[in-house]
Parts: structure tokens; sequence; C-alpha cells
């Protein structure tokens, strides 16, 4: 009987795959559960093991299941709902998929699977080059960071390997907060051993012999395909007391966060570890010097940590060879929100925001005109549709006060109200805020009520100043990126959609014309 | 469904997870796994195991939005608020779950059955706006069919 895979992946599992890989196995079919393809419109999407490839099928439904096997889906028959190979779809087709090769295709806890697909040769090759060519290699790769500041992940590994210490630490950044994010869930769920793999590259090159991967509370399944993941690699020891070698150990444990925002934050993300409140601290002393513990400690987002197997396996200039600008390599570009094709699209950087809102995501969802983007996450820049010709870069984006950030792009379509996004920012900073600032703190609260002055023609004038005013406080006064980029969202709001502050009534009457 | 406290058993949860390299969130988890919430009563007895002093431990349980001093009901809702989702109504829709339960932002009604708390991604951006009904993830949001399925496990 020819093997099914149905993506076990939360996205996928919330819109029925269970009960579909349920029905499938009932009849007989030999199920693979596996990540996502990243085609988020077509989930569940199904394969079927063919002599022609893997076939196929999405969105299916538990109802859909019945004809499908009338239809001899088990053979790659023809259904409705057939897509055909999925690598010929055009839509992975523009892909240049290498942090998300193996997503969706393998079984993310069979080590046998990940070997077989390349998996393992990147660790094999930095074990064989030494430490301090394994960080060149990173270094030469172009590779930055993916959690948001992009920052060279060379730089930061070789900071933390030149560093004196009896101990050091690996810590991997996958409290993915920002909405339209999702990427580091996706591979968690759909690769675990690739991040796995990348991490222990890290913790080889720094001479670390522990490692922490932090997640957050809100993604159960992804915890617990992780944990299993990680409980598959030890029983092959490749984690533990001869990870490295004989007598050159090396673990990594899981930890949950218990919802807070900003310890996403690297150092509020290490308070967290060490069992405090999430407060972010003041640097210097960088955690390459002193992080985890006070110890020297590499803290790198999954995305970031999982490209370097890849890196490692094909080489530097390969992965150097790929990108535009100063951001070399792909970006996991995460499309939602209103968009007729939401999902995971990696490419090189450098396509513009209008390439991806319209060719690759086909616009809104809703069929209305788009009217603003959010790229970035909360602390992005909302993008109207005259700064489409931006090209997706880490620079090209900050010339225009935006940010790439961990890769969301979040479409809305015409009916949104720019002045309740605006103050939306403002709240989300108002309750994320760790508390040590006091633009942070209490300017994100008197944000929100200047704006609802504004929408109620009171002292209108003064009130937009104000407004710009307290930006440029939470710009300057902010200890991190919370209080410090809340402005961008807000500013750009107020930049690219006046009208939407006229008055608080002004918005509905104008939604009612368009 | 939650637990009576239990000093014993909670002193026993400590212990297990004393060894970790900085336990107290992993022991605030479990705590509140097992009982629901992480109530008064465990800060002294976490504070004496780890030789923390009780402010301190106060601190980090009323900094995280997950650890709660009163249990949450028997069906825990969480409703995304944030951007991705509200590009999809999802303000409209958590609105209308709230009205119907006649319930606000991190609240528990009065057979105790259904607490709403608020959360800023799911990470499931792609299929908006989203839940998580008993950690079960739950996609393209449609107010009715959630209060209903809510309903039906009440
Ligand atoms: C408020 C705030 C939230 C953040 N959230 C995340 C996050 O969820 N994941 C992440 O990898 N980085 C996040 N960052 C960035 C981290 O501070 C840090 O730059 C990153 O983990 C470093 O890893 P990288 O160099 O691989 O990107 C956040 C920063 C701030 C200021
Ligand atoms: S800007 Fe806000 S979140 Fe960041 S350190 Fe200051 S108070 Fe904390």
């Amino acid at each position: 009987m020819s093997r099914v895979f149905v993506p076990g992946d939360a996205l996928a599992v919330a819109l029925g795959a269970d009960a579909v890989a349920y029905a499938l196995r009932n009849a007989g079919a030999g199920i693979v559960r596996t990540g996502s393809r990243g085609l988020a419109w077509l989930e569940p999407l199904i394969e079927v093991e063919t002599a022609g490839g893997r076939v196929g099928y999405g969105p299916v439904g538990v109802g859909d299941v019945s004809a499908l096997l009338n239809a001899g889906v088990l053979s790659g028959g023809a259904h409705a709902l057939r897509v055909g190979r999925v690598e010929d779809h055009p839509w992975m087709r523009g892909q240049k998929r290498i942090t998300f090769a193996r997503c969706g295709v393998v079984d993310p806890l069979s080590v046998e699977d990940y070997v077989a697909h390349g998996g393992l040769q990147g660790l094999k090759r930095a074990l064989e080059i030494g430490f301090a060519a394994t960080i060149e290699e990173i270094t030469q790769s172009g590779l930055r960071g993916r959690g948001g500041a992009g920052f060279p992940a060379g730089v930061k590994w070789k900071g933390a390997a030149d560093a004196q210490a009896s101990r050091k630490y690996v810590v991997c950044n996958a409290d993915e907060g920002d909405s339209g994010t999702f990427a580091d869930r996706m591979l968690m769920e759909g690769d675990p051993m690739s991040l796995i793999e990348g991490v222990a590259i890290a913790a080889f090159a720094i001479g670390a012999s522990k490692a922490f991967v932090y997640s957050r509370s809100e993604y159960p399944h992804a915890n617990a395909t992780f944990q299993k993941a990680l409980a598959a690699v030890r029983a092959t020891g490749g984690l533990g007391p001869h990870a490295f070698g004989p007598n050159h150990a090396f673990d990594i444990e899981l930890r949950i966060g218990a919802g807070a925002y900003v310890c996403g934050e690297e150092t509020a993300l290490l308070e967290s570890l060490e069992g405090k409140r999430g407060q972010v601290r003041a640097k210097p002393p960088l955690p390459v010097h002193a992080g985890l513990f006070g110890k020297p400690t590499v803290i790198n987002n999954v995305l970031t940590l999982a490209t370097a197997p890849w890196i490692m396996a094909n080489g530097a200039k390969t992965y150097a060879d790929i990108g535009h600008g100063r951001s070399r390599g792909t970006m996991a570009i995460q499309l939602a929100g209103n968009v007729k094709y939401p999902g995971l699209y990696e490419a090189p950087f450098g396509l513009t925001l209008g390439q991806i809102v319209h060719d690759i995501g086909g616009g809104t969802a809703s069929g209305r005109p788009v009217r603003a983007v959010q790229c970035g996450g909360p602390l992005g820049a909302y993008f109207p549709p005259t700064l489409f010709d931006t090209p997706y870069d880490y620079e090209a984006f900050a010339a225009r006060d935006g940010l790439i950030g961990h890769g969301g792009v979040v479409v809305f379509d015409d009916t949104v109200d720019m002045a309740a996004q605006a103050r939306f920012a403002l709240e989300f900073c108002a309750i994320e805020s760790c508390g040590k600032c006091t633009p942070c703190r209490i300017g994100s609260v008197r944000g929100q009520e200047v704006i609802d002055r504004i929408l109620a023609g009171e002292n209108r004038e003064a009130n937009l100043v104000l407004i710009e005013d307290l930006c440029q406080t939470l710009k300057l006064g902010s200890l991190c990126a919370l209080g410090g980029f809340t402005p961008y969202p807000v500013m750009s709001a107020l930049k690219y959609y006046p009208d939407d502050f006229q008055s608080a009534t002004a918005y509905d009457a104008a939604v009612a014309k368009r | 469904m939650t637990k009576r406290w239990d000093p014993a058993q909670a002193e026993a949860i400590v212990r297990a997870h004393a060894q970790l390299e900085g336990p107290l969130l992993p022991i605030l988890h479990a705590l509140s796994a097992e009982f629901g919430c992480v109530p008064e009563e465990a800060t002294a007895l976490v504070a004496e195991e780890l030789n923390l002093s009780r402010a301190e431990v106060h601190g980090v349980i009323s900094f995280y939005h997950d650890f709660r001093r009163e249990p949450r009901g028997k069906i825990v809702v969480k409703l995304c608020r944030a951007e991705a989702c509200q590009a999809m109504g999802g303000r409209e829709a958590a609105e209308a779950v709230l009205a119907h339960f006649k319930l606000g932002w991190g609240d528990t009604n009065g057979d105790r059955s259904v607490t709403i708390e608020p959360v800023y991604c799911l990470g499931l951006c792609a299929a908006a706006p989203a839940a998580l009904v008993n950690g079960a993830p739950s996609a393209r949001v449609e107010p009715a069919r959630l209060i209903a399925a809510i309903e039906a496990m009440r």
C-alpha cells in the first residue's frame, strides 16, 4: 500500500488534518505525519507516494476522504483537489528552499529520514574542520540573525568562542512572538532535527556543552514535537555524554516561556531562563561575554541556527552567492493576514514588497484592494502600496523606516482602520512592557489616550504634535526595541493614513464609501 | 478538573525540578498544570525550597501572563488579539465570543466552566483568526462555530 503523508503541523491540525489522517489510516493507507510545506491555503495538504513522485491533494477535509478513495487517491488518481506534484506547484517552484528544504517532506521524528535527506552532513564537516574554521565558514556565508536585528551570526559566535570561561551556553530563541510569523514553529514541527544540528554546530564552535531552546507556551504542538525529536536524537547518542566524540558531551534542554512577548528580547529571555522576571538587561555586558548565569552565551534565533547545517554542508560561498545587497542567503517570508495565498515562502532576499503581496500572495483574501502591509511584526511600520517597490532586504526596509524583522508580512484590505492599528500598537506596548523604562511603561498608555482625544476632536492640532513628541521620547528613552520601535507602526499610520485620524466617525464614513 | 491545593504534592513537584539550572519557571509551569493556577500558598513553599525570598517568587509569578492566582475554568479558550488575526476579523470574532459568554478578557464565568484569555499570536496567522481551546488549535475561527464547540464541551 502506498504511503500517504499527512501534515501534523499545528495549522493543518487546526484545519482538520488529524481526522483526515485517521480516516485514511482506517482505509488501510500507511500514514506518515510530516510538517507543513507552507502552502497554508491548501492545508490539510496530503501527499501520496506514487511512481511519479509525491502527488498532492488539498485542502482535504475529512468529508472528502471517501470520494478521494473512490477516485483512486492512493495511486495518484484524478480528483478536483489534486494539485499534482507539490514540487511542481508554481508557488513552490518560485522558492529557494534552504532552511525549509526538508520541512513537510520528512518524518520530523525520524533520525534515519533526516540523514537520508542530507541531515548531519553539516555537523560532520564542522567536527572535521574544527571550531575556528567553522566560525570562519559561518562568517563568510554572510548569515545574519533571523530573529529581527540581523546581526552577523559569525561575529557573535567568534565573540563567545574567544571568551575564556569554564562554562558556556548556546541559547536558541524560539520565543517567536511577532504576529504574522510562524516559521520557527513550522520548523520545530516539520524539521526539528535541523535545529538540533544547528544548535550542536554552534555549541561545538564556541565550546559549549549545554544549550537551551526557549520556546513559548502558545506553541504546545511545536513543543511536544521538539521534545520528542530531542529524545529521538538522544537515543542515537547524538545528544548526551559522547555527542561530539568520546567524552565530548553536549545536550539540549527545551524550556517554555510563560506568555511574555518581551522575553523574545535576548537579555529578557536570559533573565527568564534564570528564573527571574523577564526584564531587559542594560548592555554592556554583551551576552557573548556575560550571558546566561553570567557565562559567555550565544543566543540566536531558530532560523539562524537551523540554516547553519546547510551552510556547513554546502559551503559559505554557495550561501553568500544568493541574496541582495548586504542581505545574503534566503529569507523565510511569512505571508499572513488578509491574503489569498498565505504561507511560508522561502526566497532569496531582493523580491519587492509588491511582488510578495501581489504575485506570491495573490492580493487580499477578501478580494478588496490592499491598503496596508505590516512587515516585521508588531514593531514594524505599516507600508502603503506606494512603497511596494521596496526590495526585501534589511537595509532597503530600514531606509524607509521599515523592518524585515523575523519575516512577517501581514496584509490588510481597505476596511482597516489605521487609527485603531496605531492605538493597538501602543496598547500592545503597554501590555507587554517589562516596566523598566518610563516612556515604554507609561508613555504607551498616554499615547492611547492621546489618540482617543484626536479621534474625539479634542485639541486635534496640539494632540497631533503631542503624539509625535511621545513617539520621539519612546524612540530615544527606551532600553530595548519594544519601546524603541513601537513608534514605527504608530508614526507610519499617521503619516500614510492621516484621514483615518480625522474623527471617530470619519473612518466609518470612509469605509462606507469604499 | 483542577485539583485542590496539596502541599505535599506541591513539594514533590518542586523537588522534582529543583536540580534544573534556573528551575523556577519549570516549577511554576508544573504547579500550574497540576493545580490550574499558582495559588498564594505556593509562594512561600517555592521560596523556601529554592532558597529565594517570597518577594522574588511573587515578583516572578506576577510578571508572566500565564501564571494566575485563581484557577481557570474547565475550558480555557485563548483567542488571538494580534494584527494578523485583526486583518481577518479577529476583533469582531473575539467580541462575539466574549459577549456570548458575558465575559471580559481573562475572566472565568460563574460556574467555572469557561475562561477566555487573550493571546498575542498563536503562529496560525496564515489561517486567521486563530484560537486555542484547551490546547487544541483552531483556525479561520467563526464565532458561531467556536461558541457551539465550547458549549458542547461545557
Ligand atoms: C521586544 C523584542 C522581542 C523579540 N522577540 C524575538 C523573538 O521572538 N525571537 C527572536 O529570535 N528574536 C527576538 N528578538 C530579537 C532578540 O533580541 C535577538 O536579537 C535575537 O534573538 C538574536 O538572534 P539572531 O541574531 O539569530 O537573530 C526580540 C527583540 C525585542 C526587542
Ligand atoms: S523599552 Fe520597554 S520593554 Fe524594553 S526595556 Fe524598556 S520598559 Fe522594558
